[in-house]
């Protein structure tokens, strides 16, 4: 690892020392709390919608999130190791094929839908139905 | 005037700023950066301090060189650079200067080499705009155009913009803001972009055009541990002393 890499780690680690950041992927349904400054005080005001991108390496790193705001799509790109995130919470999983979900933009109301993932990485494997049918076996 | 530092361009990153405000800083990296020898106005009729930084071989060095840092009593530096100060921030030669040289916040000038560009054109080296790319321009493109009048002045004139070596020469940048020192590992970062190539050396000076900060430490930066060079130091001139005898 050279020197710069180094750094970037350490400054990593501190960044989100004391946060939790769920591992999320484009099409994920997640709420980004923003701490939001009004003068003095500060506050922390929600952002839900759904990644549509993820980019960039290291302390790089930024996700797209896209939301229909009274009628009008917004997207905000937030660098994921900002410090004015306060937390990211994972809502909901997308099943998708693609790593960016452009094709979002051209889209409203019922096309505009995403699938839930229920299978697959990251998510607790089901008891498959075998494995059942034999412990059912078993205890009867 | 206080003397600047020696340091070694590791390349750019990013940071965060309390606000959560993006900021591109480079990472300066000082290592051994010690005062090799004095100029003094009796006899050179200057004043100056001789840093050295880095380090080298002592077999790769030319035995006059070596004497020189056997007089310093340092170790071989890879890289001398020297720096005009005024006579009350002179310092003891074998002085080693940390990066707490500079402080958080205060403005300083980097001196480096550009990346060398070779020989370019117009267009490239002085953004000149070339010409159309079509109503019957044919082969010059990227040409400069005309470079002067007629038979009355009858020559270009001097300093005219043309294509030419670019780069790889000695170039500053003014008053870059230092966003945070790490001592421990000896590493300045400067807001922005330094001239030079990853790997490459700089000077780093306090900004000419900004009055100087009162907590910057004066006639230089010092850390309180220096014991390990120096010995490492007396070492080497141990070592000069004993193949000075076998010579004999």
């Amino acid at each position: 690892m050279n020197e710069i890499e180094n750094f970037e780690q350490q400054q990593m680690e501190k960044l989100i020392a004391d946060k939790k950041i769920p591992n999320f992927d484009p099409g994920d349904t997640v709420r980004v709390n923003v701490k939001i400054k009004e003068g003095t005080r500060e506050r922390i005001q929600g952002y839900e919608g759904v990644c549509i991108a993820k980019g960039g390496k290291g302390m790089n790193h930024s996700f797209t999130v896209r939301k229909i705001s009274y009628g009008e799509g917004v997207e905000r790109v937030f660098p994921l190791f900002s410090p004015r995130i306060e937390s990211i919470i994972l809502i909901r999983r997308g099943d998708v094929r693609r790593s960016k979900l452009y094709y979002l933009r051209d889209r409203r109301g019922k096309s505009a839908r995403i699938k839930e993932r229920t299978t697959g990485h990251g998510i607790e494997e089901k008891t498959p139905k075998s494995v059942k049918a034999k412990k059912v076996a078993a205890n009867g | 005037m206080r003397t600047g530092l020696i340091a070694k361009k590791l390349g750019m990153t990013r940071m965060f700023d309390n606000d959560g405000h993006h900021l591109p800083v480079t990472i300066l990296k000082v290592e051994n950066c010690q005062v090799v020898s004095v100029q003094t106005e009796e006899k050179n009729g200057y004043i100056s301090l001789q840093l050295g930084a880095g380090s080298r071989k002592a077999k790769n060095i030319s035995k006059p060189v070596r004497g020189h840092y056997a007089k310093a009593k340092v170790e071989p530096k890879a890289k001398l650079v020297e720096f005009v100060v005024s006579q009350d921030a002179v310092v003891e030669v074998g002085t080693e200067i940390p990066v707490s040289h500079f402080v958080e916040g205060q403005f300083v000038d980097v001196s480096g080499v550009t990346i060398g560009k070779g020989f370019a054109g117009a267009m490239k080296r002085w953004n000149f705009g070339g010409m159309r790319a079509t109503h019957g321009v044919s082969v010059s493109h990227r040409a400069h155009g005309s470079t002067g009048q007629c038979q009355d002045p009858g020559k270009v004139f001097k300093g005219k913009k043309m294509a030419g070596h670019m780069g790889a020469r000695s170039q500053t940048v003014q008053n870059l803001k230092v966003v945070s020192v790490d001592e421990e590992q000896g590493l300045i970062f400067v807001y922005g972009a330094v001239p030079g190539a990853k790997k490459g050396w700089v000077t780093i000076h306090d900004a000419v055009k900004k009055t100087l900060p009162e907590n910057a430490p004066f006639p230089v930066g010092l850390r309180s541990v220096i014991e390990k060079n120096t010995e490492a130091a007396v070492e080497v001139v141990n070592d000069e002393n004993k193949e000075k005898e076998e010579d004999k």
